[in-house]
């Protein structure tokens, strides 16, 4: 789960990690009265989870207390990248004397939190990394031991900071070692971290990502959720318990299995196909699992034609088609489908489909013919309705 | 031969009083697999249709001489089972549950690497299944027969299917290793790569990766230096979004990094033929094997 930047800031005071002072708002008024707490002036901040706002227009410092209401009314409403700003986060404007960049990031691939530190901050740390890689130290740290003083010394002199911030900006590394280990996050990252003329650390951005897995453990972060940022089918499918994904072509499609799934979508893509969603309906999927999923798929108006593509381990196939037998008698389909049905009872299941004598339903004993078949479905229905 | 399970396992079951811990310890058992103890805590004492129950793994392991440990219990609890389990000295450790916390597999993978005496499958993985020997986890069994091609998989459901076009194609397996879609699997390609390529067996391996991580690249390295047995690669999420986990926690494309493509590059470089779908993986496998016969 991605936070917006105010709430990855009050995550952070939680745990000492400076931030400028500043409150959220979600209207005009508020905006207002939050910039007359704060002080002027003020910066005025888009809360959307995407990155370059600045250069969009998303950022704005307001001298007194009508141009904070003129920047408010600006951005709340704003699209930014296709992203509607429903939030804003007013804080005291700051001075800088340096940009620098930090984070702990979840390095799977060392199994170990890494921790980067950078006097190269307010750029995109990717192309940093590209053009001039020697400009950001890193360091692993053993899980089991966790962070050391030296580890933030190290880091310090190895990125080059100002001599006389060595030890405070050392032991800004270790509080966000302690957020990222303590909230549970995958991802805790700083950009910029500023250095002020008074010789202050600060974060000024937050960039929190916390493990959903986790979150059983947090339950105040678990509700900091930000449904408006999530596309209504994806939220629908949430609410319903189901791994969907959207995306934006004209095939929905539902199997079993995370990897069977991403397979299906490359086999409709193979052949010609675009796929509308990721959907796995999981292992053991019952009838009324599947006949919500179908409500899914269909709620995305893009959606021509619908591959299901089951191999049955716990999944048994029978099952399945009752589902899909049940959700044709629930909300009456209108586009084809077309039903692969393998692995444990997928006899019986075929047999369901077929005594049913679903309209428009079309079964394909295999993964490979079944995608063809739904792709010359949609392909058929799209030039119909062109 | 093959790996990791076989005759001599003796399977123990964290969970098997629950619902799915019970149904699959007896499936396992139904499939010839010695499941010679179960724990849950607080239990100890009962039976599960003749599998004694007992409240330690230590206790499982002192009466029953359990060498092999499956993990089922519900993830917030799964971090501790694993560590119970190495603690009590089993060898092999294969957890079953999906969505431990992340922290927790990173605590788990390092103490388990530190003290070096036992190997973790999974999490978030289906299991192995040794075929005509053993098979602990969900594996749908029937749809497998002894051979000798040996299948390491991140995904369940792919590798049945995967699995049954070969059968379909007059092909058995030594074994099917499900290492699971977690971003910190305890046991990686490279490893079993190892375990196939000493197995006398084995004469083919397939190796079906997808999105995410780089253990297909480190295995793609591994692979050209130390693996003479024939490899047939696969990789799913050519079409996968980037930023978007698709169903597996460790599935998900960063930024530019993880992508299929890099992933199936990577394997093609070093020789590996890898298919773009299931059905031509078994093709591949299929010409591969006629060629070496």
């Amino acid at each position: 789960m991605d936070l917006l930047e105010y709430q990855g800031k009050q995550l952070f005071a939680r745990h000492g990690v400076p931030v400028p002072n500043g409150q959220p708002a979600r209207t005009v008024e508020d905006a207002v009265a939050a910039a007359e707490a704060v002080g002027y002036p003020c910066a005025i901040k888009a809360q959307v989870q995407i990155g370059g706002r600045g250069k969009l227009g998303g950022i704005k410092i307001a001298a007194d207390r009508a141009e904070a209401e003129q920047h408010a009314r600006a951005i709340l409403g704003m699209d930014i990248r296709g992203l509607t700003v429903h939030e804003l986060w007013i804080e005291a404007a700051s001075q800088i004397a340096s940009e620098y960049y930090a984070s702990v990031v979840f390095d799977r691939s060392a199994k170990a939190p890494l921790v980067m530190l950078s006097t190269k901050g307010g750029m995109d740390i990717e192309q940093v990394a590209d053009e001039d890689p020697d400009a950001i130290a890193h360091l692993h740290v053993d899980p089991l031991l966790g962070f050391q003083d030296f580890h933030g010394r190290r880091l310090a002199f190895e990125a080059g900071v100002d001599d006389d911030v060595v030890r405070p900006v050392g032991a800004m590394l270790a509080k966000l070692y302690d957020v990222f280990t303590s909230e549970e996050a995958t991802l805790v990252e700083v950009n910029p971290l500023i250095i002020t003329p008074e010789r202050d650390v600060k974060a000024l951005d937050a960039k929190v990502t916390l493990d959903d897995n986790a979150l059983f453990r947090h339950g105040d972060n678990a509700d900091l959720r930000d449904l408006s940022g999530e596309d209504p089918q994806e939220r629908m499918a949430k609410e319903r318990g189901l791994t969907y994904v959207k995306l934006d072509g004209n095939v929905g499609i539902l199997a079993n299995g995370a990897g069977l799934s991403m397979s299906t979508l490359d086999v409709v893509a193979e052949a010609g196909g675009t796929p509308a969603n990721f959907l796995d309906a999981g292992g053991g999927s019952r009838a009324d699992a599947i006949t919500s999923a179908v409500e899914v798929i269909l709620s995305d108006p893009k959606v021509k034609a619908v591959l299901f593509n089951i191999f049955g381990g716990i999944t048994r196939c029978d099952e399945v088609a009752k589902g899909l037998i049940e959700a044709f008698k629930q909300i009456n389909p209108t586009v084809p489908f077309v039903v692969r049905l393998d692995g444990t009872n997928g006899e019986e299941g075929r047999a369901l489909l077929a005594e049913a004598q679903l309209p428009n339903v079309y079964t394909e004993p295999t993964m490979d013919g079944a995608a063809a078949k739904v792709v010359e479905l949609a392909a058929a229905a799209a030039q119909e309705s062109s | 031969m093959s790996i990791l399970v076989d005759e001599n396992t003796r399977l123990c079951t964290s969970g098997i009083t629950g619902r799915e811990g019970t149904f699959h310890s007896l499936r396992n058992r139904e499939y010839g697999t010695q499941v010679v103890a179960g724990v849950t805590p607080g239990k100890g004492g009962q039976d599960v249709e003749g599998i004694p129950v007992f409240n330690t793994f230590r206790a499982a392991v002192d009466a029953e001489g359990a060498n092999t440990a499956m993990i089922f219990v519900p993830p917030r609890f799964a971090a501790d089972s694993i560590l119970e389990a190495e603690d009590a000295g089993i060898e092999l450790i294969i957890c079953i549950t999906e969505g431990i916390p992340a922290q927790d597999e990173l605590r788990v993978y390092n103490v388990l690497k530190k003290n070096g005496r036992s190997r973790l499958i999974g999490p978030n993985c289906p299991g192995i299944l040794s075929p005509g020997k053993a098979s602990v986890g969900i594996i749908p069994a029937s749809f497998f027969k002894q051979g000798n091609v040996g299948v390491v998989s991140r995904s369940g459901t792919l590798t049945y299917q995967i699995g049954n076009v070969l059968a379909q194609s007059g092909f058995g397996n030594s074994s099917i290793v499900g290492i699971g879609g977690d971003p910190v699997p305890g046991t990686d390609f490279i490893d079993v790569l190892g375990m196939f390529q000493a197995d006398g067996e084995t004469e083919l391996i397939v190796m079906c990766g997808e999105i995410g991580g780089d253990a297909e690249e480190r295995a793609a390295e591994f692979i050209a230096e130390n693996v003479t047995k024939p490899v047939v690669g696969y990789i799913a999420g050519f079409t996968a979004p980037p930023g978007k986990t698709m169903g597996h926690a460790g599935a998900i494309v960063s930024g530019s990094r993880g992508t299929a493509k890099a992933k199936a590059e990577a394997l093609e470089s070093k020789g590996v033929r890898v298919g773009r779908t299931p059905t031509q993986v078994a093709e591949l496998a299929a010409s591969l094997l006629a060629a070496a016969a």
